[in-house]
């Protein structure tokens, strides 16, 4: 896909709605949607859990992919690997 | 059976040392007057006071009339904050502190922001270090009238450096307090301080007292409503058995803390290694080298903080977590937040005097396979 969304980063390819759960649920969710996904995609993970904030860009860090962009209650993730 | 218990949350509350227990027991007898009035029994009272605070003085390197005791850690740390605001209010409202305080600190940080004032917080790296160039910048700004650090963090381990922020904040004639709360009967304390508090559970002494120390010459003036007791810096009539006993404790523990620290230091770095190398997808956070030498922290992935901490405890061990779900507000912990590490599935280690090699053995042994257990009930096994 192309093109840029209204927070001004790349559009996801897929939406994740994790809100409503509470931490490590939406990493969770992310570990298991992301390695179905093609590398280059991009995944935007919905949490209103404050944990997520940190915990996704951990995730990624841990785990070698891309964290793209922290937005309002969202975090854009993208596979690299 | 049950297991036998293995408490390895000091940084919470070390277990309370015999010393403190003797102590303690022995001032029930002659320390329940008020060392202020003028008969006998309050002589003696008065005694007892002195002679604990001299004791507590030299046990940390002060004079004793620098140092004050006060009802807890908590109500040490909002009067060395806020009492140094007060003292410095016609140069300006601003109170520097790091984001990895203590959540007294920060407490007493929101309250001077609550009544005008202003607060900066200067953010610390990955490993839990102050960003100094950061700190540097902020105490030299105009208008700060003091400063605030954490000795060491009490969640993470990691020691500030102390001295380097100590002299910026005398570059800019900012005054400096110390959370020295984890750093006390563990350690030889860092200089450069004009405030320094303490908290007596901490080393082995009772609940419910703590040290302020404020140094000759600082420009620090009670925030609270006058009182004459302790030099005027905290309200209220000091429990006096149990500061009898914090300082004894005190004297004890700082005797014994280069030894324990050597005996300590390594059975910490056993745990780092051991969990990074057979827990898999674990983080083990905080400085692995500038550090205290009886606390370790680390967070296992995909594990639920809360689960971790019921299933550890049925196998005997209290530990404590930083992770949101085991927090009354939800939230996860600042310090861990602050440094970008992750925050569920967090757990803190903190030892003490009785702690045996043995203890952290079984917990070493026994935790690859609480883990491995609760990633398999979550389906998260292999993720």
């Amino acid at each position: 896909m192309s093109g840029a969304d209204r927070a001004g980063g790349p559009v996801p390819d897929e939406v994740l709605d994790c809100r409503g759960q509470r931490c490590p649920l939406p990493v969770i969710n992310l570990a298991r949607r992301l390695p179905e996904l093609p590398v280059g995609a991009v995944v935007r993970v919905l949490a209103d859990d404050p944990a997520a904030a940190v915990d996704i860009p951990a995730w990624c860090r841990m785990r070698g992919q891309e964290f793209v962009a922290a937005h309002p209650d969202a975090y854009d993730v993208r596979r690299t690997s | 059976m049950s297991p036998s218990p293995v408490y390895l949350d000091a940084a919470t509350a070390a277990p309370m040392h015999p010393v403190a227990r003797q102590a303690l027991l022995a001032a029930l007898d002659d320390g329940w007057a008020d060392p202020a009035r003028l008969y006998g029994q309050a002589r003696r009272a008065r005694q007892l006071l002195d002679a604990a605070r001299e004791a507590a003085a030299q046990a940390i390197g002060v004079r004793a009339d620098e140092l004050s005791f006060t009802p807890s850690g908590t109500a040490a740390a909002h009067s060395a904050v806020l009492g140094g605001l007060t003292g410095r209010r016609r140069v300006g409202g601003t109170l520097v502190h790091s984001a990895i305080e203590h959540s007294a600190v920060l407490h007493a940080a929101q309250w001077h922001e609550a009544r005008g004032g202003t607060a900066v917080s200067v953010p610390v790296d990955r490993l839990g270090g102050l960003d100094l160039a950061a700190w540097a910048a902020a105490v030299a700004a105009p208008g700060v009238a003091f400063a605030t650090l954490i000795g060491a963090s009490h969640e993470v381990g990691t020691v500030q450096p102390v001295p380097a922020a100590a002299a910026a904040c005398a570059d800019a004639g900012v005054p400096l307090h110390v959370d020295a709360a984890q750093l006390v009967g563990r350690v030889p304390l860092p200089a450069g301080w004009s405030v320094l508090t303490a908290s007596a559970h901490k080393w082995g002494g009772p609940p419910g007292v703590g040290l302020l120390v404020v140094r000759k010459g600082t420009r620090w003036e009670s925030p609270w409503p006058a009182d004459e007791r302790e030099s005027g810096r905290t309200p209220g009539v000091v429990n006096l058995p149990a500061a009898v006993a914090a300082a004894a404790s005190l004297r004890a523990a700082v005797a014994d803390a280069a030894a324990e620290a050597a005996r300590l230091a390594p059975l910490v770095d056993r745990i780092r290694a051991r969990v990074a190398a057979e827990v898999p997808d674990v983080e083990v956070v905080g400085d692995p080298v500038d550090r205290l030498p009886h606390l370790v922290t680390f967070s296992c992935l995909y594990v639920d903080g809360e689960a971790l901490l019921h299933a550890l405890d049925r196998r005997g061990f209290a530990v404590s977590s930083g992770s949101s779900c085991t927090s009354s507000t939800l939230r996860p912990s600042h310090v861990l937040e602050a440094m970008g590490v992750l925050s569920h599935g967090n757990v803190r280690v903190s030892l003490h005097r009785e702690t045996t090699e043995a203890d952290v053995e079984r917990f070493l042994a026994e935790l690859p396979g609480i883990v491995a257990d609760l990633r398999a009930e979550a389906g998260v096994t292999g993720l």
